[in-house]
């Protein structure tokens, strides 16, 4: 089998008349994960949309080869971005129910994926009533929920306290462990244990 | 096609939940109708006569009001570009997503039907009408509102740009629905109502896609 | 994930079209279009109120149908124009495309306003009313209403780039139901008034009348174009106004 790799190449990016990404080349590999690192506004955010296909970019091309031949492109990654994509009205079990379908997941792994994120015992609570780090919680429970091999994370440890950003950091280390592969902007440090590569981003070159 | 009954069960299960939505959309509907005849005059035959252009009227603009919150919600926490991701594709997506809608907004209205029948004074026979044009017209209605609600999500003020751009395009809807009601012309008003029908079902099967476009580029 | 590849055939008219490029090119364009207008202008008006018999029917109210017929063409040209454009920008995202649509879009109002215009002017002494619902008028007014909502549209947004491509969607749709409205305003027409209303396909058109008619759209077909390509330079010039004030505004905010 082949192996798994994202390759992004030559990456340009303009986004209302400012040039954000210029000629960003780079390759992650299965067991691997990638830091995207800088300040606020110089395009990781931007970065990572354009690898989850939510952006075009003006120049260059992404791709992941190795991946299923049967799934489409895009159904091979998991994306978590600042918005948590969680519907107040529905109860915990509810929303990763709804993401598991949607996504095309095993509906049996909904309530261990909850108590894995911590929040056992809250299937059945309104999910308006989760704290801000609860919410990023149930968010990051879709990973776990629905296993997919490209894991595209937007400053995962916001709103979590340092016992969260531990779980975030070993859940990173077991998915890479495990040959999977992880494209994370943060500002923050996350401990991964695994073989890390880290992109710095800056004002100079965005 | 787990995806799909997915998408139709959560949006039924919110707009249910959230009920009061739906209590305003018929509310607005029935008072529509109820405010119209001041309008008029208490003028029984001329009000049965203007029954249909009353419902249809008072139908466009319930359906007008609901079609803000179609992508919205979705576009604004992120489902949206999660739905991306998904095992089925956005058109796909869009489609459920219509269909769970009309449920919500084009039936109530239809449900909401007798009490309009009544004020305006229709015979048993106008009212199964009415409730027949209403059936086969609001998809339609609900397709171009999805396409205008599409265009305008990400726009912070896109209030009012989406009802100006619907209303000229639903009059097709308009006309067929009010000709389809037409007792007295029977050749014409079933002409009418099977170009009512072609017409939802053309634009149930088109807008998911150009709608679906719409929000690719409005999530950039 | 999304695989996009640009453009790898710098053909000529992947040059002439640059915005550069055409701003070069179109320098050169725009006195000697306006030369053409003004002259066909001329000639056109000659024959419509000089050289051309007023009608035994109508009188001299018949002059009025040299500026409609032509208004009332270029009212759907321009949604033709605006069409192709839409396209150019959904498949190619090319920037000029962009630009033409939004330089067509007041255009086609403007001409579609003015054959309504002329077109109620002219039903006056006609039809004895200044609006009647004819076919043909209310089709005009409903795309009227389309060409403004899509003005709306584009003031709506800030990021030009992004309303091109969701104007163009815009755009296809009432290309796609144009046709519709159209077929639904007859039979809605048929249905309620019998046609006894004038119509212009009645009568068979003299050759006195078709040649100021056809000199006189061939005025206002050129009077389009000239506006049309003053317009797109026009937008040209605005975008690198604006583009110039962003860097400047970087710059400055890296000095402090």
């Amino acid at each position: 089998m082949l192996e798994k790799r994202l390759v992004a190449k030559d990456l340009t990016l303009i986004r209302g008349g400012r040039p954000v990404l210029s000629d960003l080349s780079f390759t992650v590999r299965s067991g691997q994960a990638l830091y995207l690192r800088g300040p606020n506004g110089v395009g990781k955010s931007s970065a990572l949309m354009v690898l989850a296909g939510l952006l075009a970019p003006q120049g260059g091309s992404t791709a992941f080869e190795g991946g299923d031949p049967d799934v489409q492109p895009l159904s091979h990654l998991h994306y978590v971005g600042h918005d948590p994509a969680i519907k107040t009205g529905m109860s915990l079990a509810e929303n990763l129910a709804f993401w598991v379908d949607v996504l095309g997941g095993d509906a049996g792994t909904v309530s261990q994926a909850l108590s894995e994120a911590g929040l056992g015992g809250l299937d059945k609570i309104d999910a308006g009533m989760l704290s801000a780090g609860q919410t990023r919680r149930l968010a990051l429970a879709r990973l776990i929920a629905v296993p997919r091999p490209l894991w595209l994370l937007d400053e995962p440890t916001s709103a979590l306290d340092s016992e969260g950003a531990d779980w975030v950091a070993r859940l990173i280390s077991q998915h890479i462990a495990s040959g999977g592969l992880a494209v994370i902007a943060t500002h923050l440090d996350i401990a991964i244990a695994g073989e890390v590569e880290t992109l710095n981003f800056s004002r100079a070159a965005a | 096609m787990r995806a799909f009954t997915a998408i139709i069960g959560r949006d039924l299960r919110l707009g249910l939940r959230q009920g009061g939505d739906l209590l305003t959309l018929v509310l607005f509907f029935v008072i529509v109708g109820v405010l119209l005849p001041f309008a008029v005059g208490p003028d029984r035959p001329l009000l049965a006569q203007l029954a249909p252009a009353i419902i249809w009227v008072a139908a466009l603009l319930a359906q007008l009001l609901s079609h803000d919150r179609l992508f919205r919600s979705d576009f604004e926490d992120g489902s949206l570009a999660l739905f991306r991701h998904a095992s089925l594709s956005l058109d796909g997506i869009v489609f459920a997503k219509l269909i769970a809608h009309w449920l919500l907004t084009g039936l109530p209205l239809v449900v909401a039907m007798p009490v309009l029948a009544l004020v305006l004074g229709l015979t048993a026979d106008n009212f199964w009408l009415a409730v027949l044009t209403l059936l086969a017209g609001t998809p339609a209605l609900t397709a171009f509102g999805a396409i205008g609600a599409a265009v305008t999500v990400g726009l912070k003020r896109g209030g009012l740009v989406a009802p100006v751009l619907v209303l000229p395009l639903s009059l097709p809807v308009l006309i067929f629905g009010t000709g389809a009601f037409d007792p007295t012309r029977v050749e014409a008003s079933t002409q009418a109502l099977l170009l009512l029908c072609a017409l939802s079902l053309v634009s149930m099967a088109l807008a998911p896609f150009a709608a679906a476009l719409a929000l690719k580029i409005s999530g950039e | 994930m999304a695989d996009t590849s640009p453009n790898a055939h710098p053909g000529w008219f992947t040059r002439i079209a640059h915005p550069g490029m055409f701003m070069g090119w179109s320098r050169h364009l725009v006195l000697p279009l306006v030369a053409i207008t003004v002259i066909a202008f001329g000639v056109g008006l000659y024959f419509s109120f000089l050289a051309s018999p007023a009608d035994y029917q109508m009188g001299d109210t018949v002059r009025m149908m040299y500026v409609h017929v032509p208004t009332a063409w270029l009212s759907q040209f321009c949604y033709a124009v605006m069409f192709a454009s839409a396209i150019g920008t959904l498949v190619w995202r090319h920037p000029m495309a962009d630009v033409s649509q939004k330089a067509a879009a007041p255009l086609g109002a403007a001409f579609t306003a003015l054959a309504l215009f002329t077109g109620s002017m002219w039903g006056r002494p006609t039809w004895g009313t200044f609006w009647e619902w004819d076919g043909r008028m209310t089709s005009t007014l409903v795309l009227l209403f389309i060409y403004l909502g899509i003005i709306a549209l584009w003031r709506a947004f800030d990021d030009q780039l992004k309303a091109a491509r969701i104007v163009a969607v815009v755009t296809l749709v009432g290309a796609v139901n144009i046709p519709v409205i159209k077929f639904s305003v007859d039979w809605w027409q048929t249905l309620h008034q019998p046609a006894s209303v004038f119509r212009m396909d009645g009568p068979t058109v003299d050759g006195s009348i078709l040649v100021p008619l056809l000199v006189m759209t061939l005025a206002f077909s050129l009077l389009f174009m000239t506006l049309h390509l003053v317009r797109m330079r026009t937008e040209i010039t605005r975008r690198r106004i604006r583009s110039l004030e962003l860097a400047q505004a970087r710059a400055a905010g890296g000095a402090a």
